[in-house]
C-alpha cells in the first residue's frame, strides 16, 4: 500500500493540531455546519461561543466523528478524520480505526455521560483496560492518581449516582484523560452544574491549560474564556462569525451578530 | 400568640389515632377463609396426604421433578441467549435483519406453545431428513430427523424458539432505555460498539431486564408441563403415569403443585439477589 498517501497534510510542521476546511454538516434538510474553517494549533486553549442552535455542539462532534461531516476536510493530528484519502478517492474507515482515532481526543459532555454502573475508579479505568488492553494495577493506580489530581481521592469507591455534579464531572475529566488524549472537547461542561459548582470544575480545567493541553471549549463562561482562552471563536448559524484574541473579541467585537450575542450574555 | 392550649408546643405529640374500622373486617373475614381452608386441608379425605408423601421422592417423581428443572434452565438460558440476537437484529441498521426478527417474533408470539410443542413433537413430518449441503443443491451427509431428535431435543428447542420472542423484546426494551450518552461517552473513549454494547449498554439494561425475566423463568417453570405434547417426561407427566394406575388423582395433583411451588420459590429467591446485583449504583 505504498500509493497510499494519508492526508499529506503535515500538520506537526505548522504546530497544527486540528484543521478544518469548509467543513459542512447536514441533518435531513437542515444545514447545521455551512463551511466551518478553523485551525487550533498545538497547546492552544480555543473557546467556542453562540447562541443555542448554532452548531457548537455538533463541530465539537464532527471533530471526534461522533457525526460524519457532509463536505469539507477535518485533520486531527495529521490525520483525516474518518477517512483515508488515496489519490483523489475518499475511503471511509473501519469501525476499529475510526475507534482508534478517537483514543487520542478526549471528550467532556455537558450531561457528564459517567457509566452508573461503576464506581469512579472503575470508570477511569476501563478505557485504558478494554482499547489500551492495560493491566488492571496499571489502569487501577493512573486512575487513582488522576482523581487524586481532580481533588477526589477520597471518593474513588462512590458511584456517580452518590456524586455531586461537580465531582461527577471531574471523574469525567479524569476518565478523558486516563486515555492519554492529545486534544480534549468540552462540551458546556458546567452548564448543568448549579452555580456553586462550577469553580471547581473550571479549576481543574485551568491546571490542564495550564499543562499544555490542547483544548476546544464550548462555553458560556466568558470570565473563563477570557482568563485561560488563546482564542476565541464566535459562531452563528452554522458559521464561524469572528475569531481572535478572548479579551479582543468580548471587549470590542466587529460584527453585529457578536454584539447583540455578547449583549446578552455579558 | 395565647391560642389556650395546655401542653407547651415543643412536646411529644400525643393525638388519638384515626380508626379503621374497614381492617377489622377485613382481618375477620380473610381469618374465617382461612380457616375453613385450613379444615378442608385437614378433614378433607380426598387430599390423601399420606398417599402423597408416599409418593412425594418416588423415582418417578424425582425424575419428573430433575426433567423439569433441566428444561426450565435450557430453556431459559438458550431464550435468553438468542433472545439477545433477535433484539440486537431489531435494533441493526439492517432492514433485512430487522425485518426478519419481527417475522420471527410475530409467528412465535402470534401461536399458542401448545400447538409450537404439538408441531415439534411432530418435525419429522415436516423435515424427514436433515442434511448439510448448499441450498437448494446438493447435500453432503443427510440423516433421517428421527435418529437426530430426541424428545428432550424437541421439547427444549420447543420451549427455547418460544421463549426466544419474548426475550427479543424484553431485551430490546432494556437496551432502549439506556441513555443514549452512554453510548456517546463509551465511543468517544475509543470503545467499539462490540465493546460499548458488552461493558455499558447490556449491563445497564440488564436492571430494566432483569426482573421481567424472572417473571419469565417462573412462568417456563410452569409451561415446562406443556411439553407432554411432544410427547417428554417432566413433573406433570410423572404423576399423571401415577394416577392412570392409583386413581388418586388429586392427592397426585396437589403433590404436584406442591413441588412447583417449592422450586418457584426457590427461583424468587435468586431473583431477588440478581435484582439486587444489576440495581447497583442506583439505590440513592
Ligand atoms: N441528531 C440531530 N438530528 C437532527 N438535528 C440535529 C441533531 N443534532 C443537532 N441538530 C440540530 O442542529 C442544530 C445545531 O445543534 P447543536 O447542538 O450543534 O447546537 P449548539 O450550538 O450546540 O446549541 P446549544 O447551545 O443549545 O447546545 C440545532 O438546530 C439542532 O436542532
Ligand atoms: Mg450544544
Amino acid at each position: 500500500m505504498s500509493e497510499t498517501t494519508n492526508a499529506p497534510l503535515d500538520m506537526a510542521a505548522e504546530g497544527l493540531m486540528v484543521k478544518a476546511e469548509r467543513v459542512c454538516k447536514n441533518f435531513g434538510h437542515v444545514e447545521v455546519l455551512k463551511g466551518i474553517d478553523l485551525e487550533v494549533r498545538q497547546g492552544e486553549v480555543m473557546c467556542v461561543v453562540g447562541p443555542s442552535g448554532s452548531g457548537k455542539s455538533t463541530f465539537l462532534r464532527c471533530i471526534n466523528h461522533l457525526e460524519k461531516i457532509d463536505a469539507g476536510r477535518l485533520w486531527v493530528d495529521g490525520h483525516l478524520v474518518g477517512y483515508r484519502q488515496r489519490g483523489d478517492k475518499l475511503y471511509e474507515l473501519r469501525e476499529r480505526e475510526v475507534s482508534a482515532q478517537r483514543r487520542d481526543i478526549g471528550m467532556v459532555f455537558q450531561r457528564f455521560n459517567l457509566f452508573p454502573h461503576m464506581t469512579a475508579l472503575q470508570n477511569v479505568m476501563e478505557a485504558p483496560m478494554l482499547v489500551k488492553g492495560e493491566g488492571k494495577d496499571a489502569a487501577k493506580a493512573r486512575a487513582e492518581q488522576l482523581l487524586e489530581r481532580v481533588g477526589l481521592s477520597d471518593r474513588m469507591g462512590n458511584y456517580p449516582s452518590q456524586l455531586s455534579g461537580g465531582q461527577q464531572q471531574r471523574v469525567a475529566i479524569a476518565r478523558a484523560l486516563a486515555m492519554q488524549p492529545k486534544l480534549m472537547l468540552f462540551d458546556e461542561p458546567t452548564s448543568a452544574l448549579d452555580p456553586e459548582l462550577v469553580g471547581e470544575v473550571l479549576d481543574v480545567m485551568r491546571d490542564l491549560a495550564r499543562e499544555g493541553m490542547t483544548m476546544v471549549v464550548v462555553t458560556h463562561e466568558m470570565g473563563f474564556a477570557r482568563e485561560v482562552g488563546d482564542s476565541l471563536v464566535f459562531m452563528d448559524g452554522g458559521v464561524v462569525v469572528e475569531q481572535g484574541a478572548p479579551r479582543e473579541v468580548l471587549a470590542n467585537p466587529q460584527h453585529a451578530r457578536t454584539q447583540a450575542f455578547l449583549s446578552k450574555v455579558l | 400568640m395565647s391560642v389556650g392550649e395546655t401542653e407547651p408546643r415543643t412536646g411529644t405529640i400525643k393525638a388519638v389515632p384515626v380508626r379503621h374500622p374497614g381492617r377489622w373486617v377485613a382481618a375477620v373475614a380473610v381469618a374465617v377463609l382461612a380457616a375453613m381452608l385450613v379444615n378442608n386441608l385437614i378433614t378433607n379425605e380426598a387430599y390423601n396426604w399420606a398417599e402423597q408423601l408416599k409418593y412425594l421422592f418416588s423415582p418417578p417423581v424425582l425424575e419428573g421433578v430433575r426433567n423439569t428443572i433441566w428444561l426450565t434452565v435450557a430453556a431459559m438460558a438458550g431464550g435468553v441467549a438468542l433472545g439477545i440476537v433477535l433484539a440486537l437484529m431489531r435494533l441493526s441498521a439492517n432492514p433485512l435483519l430487522r425485518g426478519a426478527a419481527w417475522l420471527y417474533i410475530w409467528v412465535f408470539r402470534g401461536t399458542p406453545l401448545l400447538t409450537q410443542l404439538l408441531i415439534w413433537g411432530n418435525i419429522g413430518a415436516l423435515f424427514p431428513t436433515i442434511g448439510l449441503g448448499i441450498p437448494f443443491g446438493p447435500e453432503f451427509v443427510s440423516a433421517q430427523a428421527s435418529a437426530l431428535y430426541s424428545a428432550a431435543a424437541a421439547a427444549a428447542l420447543g420451549l427455547i424458539f418460544n421463549e426466544a420472542a419474548y426475550m427479543a423484546e424484553i431485551v430490546r426494551g432494556g437496551i432502549q432505555s439506556v441513555d443514549a450518552g452512554q453510548q456517546e461517552a463509551a465511543s468517544a473513549l475509543g470503545l467499539t460498539r462490540a465493546q460499548t454494547l458488552r461493558r455499558i449498554v447490556l449491563p445497564q439494561a440488564m436492571r430494566v431486564i432483569a426482573p421481567p425475566t424472572g417473571n419469565e423463568a417462573i412462568s417456563m417453570l410452569k409451561n415446562t408441563s406443556l411439553v407432554m405434547a411432544v410427547p417428554y417426561f417432566e413433573l406433570t407427566f410423572a404423576v399423571q403415569n401415577i394416577y392412570s394406575h392409583t386413581y388418586q388423582i388429586i392427592p397426585m395433583l396437589v403433590m404436584a403443585c406442591l413441588w412447583y411451588l417449592f422450586l418457584s420459590s426457590l427461583m424468587m429467591i435468586g431473583q431477588h439477589y440478581l435484582e439486587r446485583h444489576y440495581g447497583k449504583g442506583y439505590a440513592r
